[in-house]
């Protein structure tokens, strides 16, 4: 295990989520769960976050968002979508204003299933987005351009494909 | 030739002491909140990643800033551990400071201006304490070295009593722990996201933590000049401050910046100045106890 996997920093947002899983994911903190025995912190900041953490469906308003934030984060990084919400768009997936999952704006790398999803399981996730961030991590090594992904979010080109 | 191994060892250990000193105070103020916390090594993992990371540059400038802000911090910390001329350490540590505030400007954000400009307050509220515990280890022991301060045979506590209260005050202010954490916080749940430092990430972010290591046991080091002569006592002492400015961390919430500067102005003419005037006065009545330099 590398060092990126002993300090994974989350950054969460809620898109349109009914607070449930929300809920969820600020339980983790508590001395209960306690993520910050493994390093794991909820910073508000993503420039300084390796973890991206959706819960709810994407709506119009809130996929720019989301895009935003995605791009904003520095190589190498992992999306987690929390809940069923944020998996296909759950219980909301009818709604004229839902586009569907966390996917319809930025690649998921772990679906954490569950309405709401429960803190368990969300460190679970977590967990296994580690490996995927590890697996990043070499990919960003080989392509060497850090340079060159810098130029593509200051000049607003998106890299989510 | 001591002087330069002190000032070598002050450049290779102050960044393992800097981490590991903040290791413990996650420890410590996870147990405040009932949780167990990160293991003490923790810190030197977060730099390790961020050294892993992308480096989003977002200036040209950002990097010269906060090399400078890195090389003045060391070099503050080796002229103080080679015994150096504490007026000039004191400067030298201003200077590194006003380093990380240009840093905070040149990021094209309004989070890291607010955040820079608060620095910019909290440095009027800090500056005169550091300034007059200068002056009165001055006028006890009659020099501003370094090497001579810290040889004196008494501890210097016993003069100056109410600058050592109103530099622990503005150690909460320079280590940025609430209720005066309003340039950059911990935690990056509040209005300024996390003030100075929000839009650095990976390398860049990771120059901030070494440097604020570096700083930190600057500080506590300034502070162990107030009991030089008794290191066990000293030991103890600053033990204790740095438990206490956890649990402040931990009970208060933050200050506006108007208050912030009020409640630090009131405390250091309260404490320091009236420390001062009382010294002075004693001196010119030549009451002042034996071992005084005249």
């Amino acid at each position: 295990m590398s060092a990126l996997s002993k300090s994974p920093w989350i950054v969460h947002y809620n898109s349109s989520s009914c607070n449930g899983c929300d809920i969820e994911v600020l339980a983790t903190l508590t001395p209960l769960y306690d993520v910050e025995r493994f390093g794991i912190i909820n910073t508000g900041n993503p420039k300084h976050a390796d973890i991206l953490l959706v819960t709810g469906g994407v709506n119009s308003q809130s996929r720019k968002v989301l895009e935003t934030i995605y791009n904003q984060m520095p190589h190498p990084k992992v999306v987690v979508a929390v809940g069923i919400c944020a998996a296909t768009g759950g219980i909301f997936r009818e709604c004229y204003n839902i586009l569907g999952g966390a996917e319809k704006a930025v690649p998921v790398d772990v679906y954490v299933p569950g309405c709401a999803a429960r803190p368990e399981s969300i460190i679970d996730g977590v967990i296994q987005g580690l490996a995927v961030l590890e697996e990043k991590r070499k990919q960003f090594r080989k392509k060497k351009d850090a340079y060159r992904l810098t130029y593509e979010y200051l000049t607003g080109k998106t890299d989510a494909e | 030739m001591i002087q330069v191994i002190f000032a070598a060892g002050f450049v290779v250990i102050a960044p393992f002491a800097g981490g590991m000193l903040a290791g413990l105070d996650r420890i410590i103020t996870a147990r405040m909140q009932g949780r167990k916390g990160p293991p003490i090594i923790q810190p030197f993992w977060d730099v390790a990643k961020l050294l892993r990371k992308e480096n989003l540059i977002i200036s040209r400038y950002q990097q010269i800033y906060l090399y400078c802000f890195l090389i003045f911090t060391v070099f503050t910390g080796a002229l103080f551990f080679s015994g150096g001329d504490f007026l000039i350490v004191l400067f030298a540590f201003t200077l590194a400071d006003i380093f990380f505030i240009m840093s905070g400007f040149v990021a094209n954000s309004p989070y890291s201006h607010i955040g820079s400009e608060r620095e910019l307050i909290q440095m009027m509220a800090h500056e005169p304490v550091v300034l007059l515990s200068a002056v009165g280890m001055y006028i006890v022991t009659g020099n501003f070295h370094v090497s001579a301060i810290a040889g004196y045979p008494e501890p210097l506590l016993v003069f100056l009593p109410g600058i050592f209260i109103s530099f622990i005050f503005i150690l909460l202010m320079k280590l940025r722990k609430s209720p005066f954490d309003l340039s950059m916080s911990h935690h990056a749940h509040q209005e300024l996201v996390r003030g100075i430092i929000t839009e650095y990430s990976g390398r860049t972010l990771a120059i901030v933590e070494i440097s604020h290591w570096y700083e930190n046991v600057l500080l506590f080091s300034f502070l162990y000049l107030f009991f030089a002569s008794s290191p066990i006592i000293s030991a103890v002492i600053l033990l204790l401050v740095f438990f206490l400015q956890i649990l402040i961390d931990n009970s208060t919430s933050r200050l506006k910046y108007e208050a912030a500067l009020k409640v630090s102005w009131m405390v250091t003419i309260g404490f320091g100045v009236l420390n001062i005037l009382i010294l002075a006065l004693l001196k010119n009545l030549g009451a002042m106890p034996a071992g005084i330099v005249p």
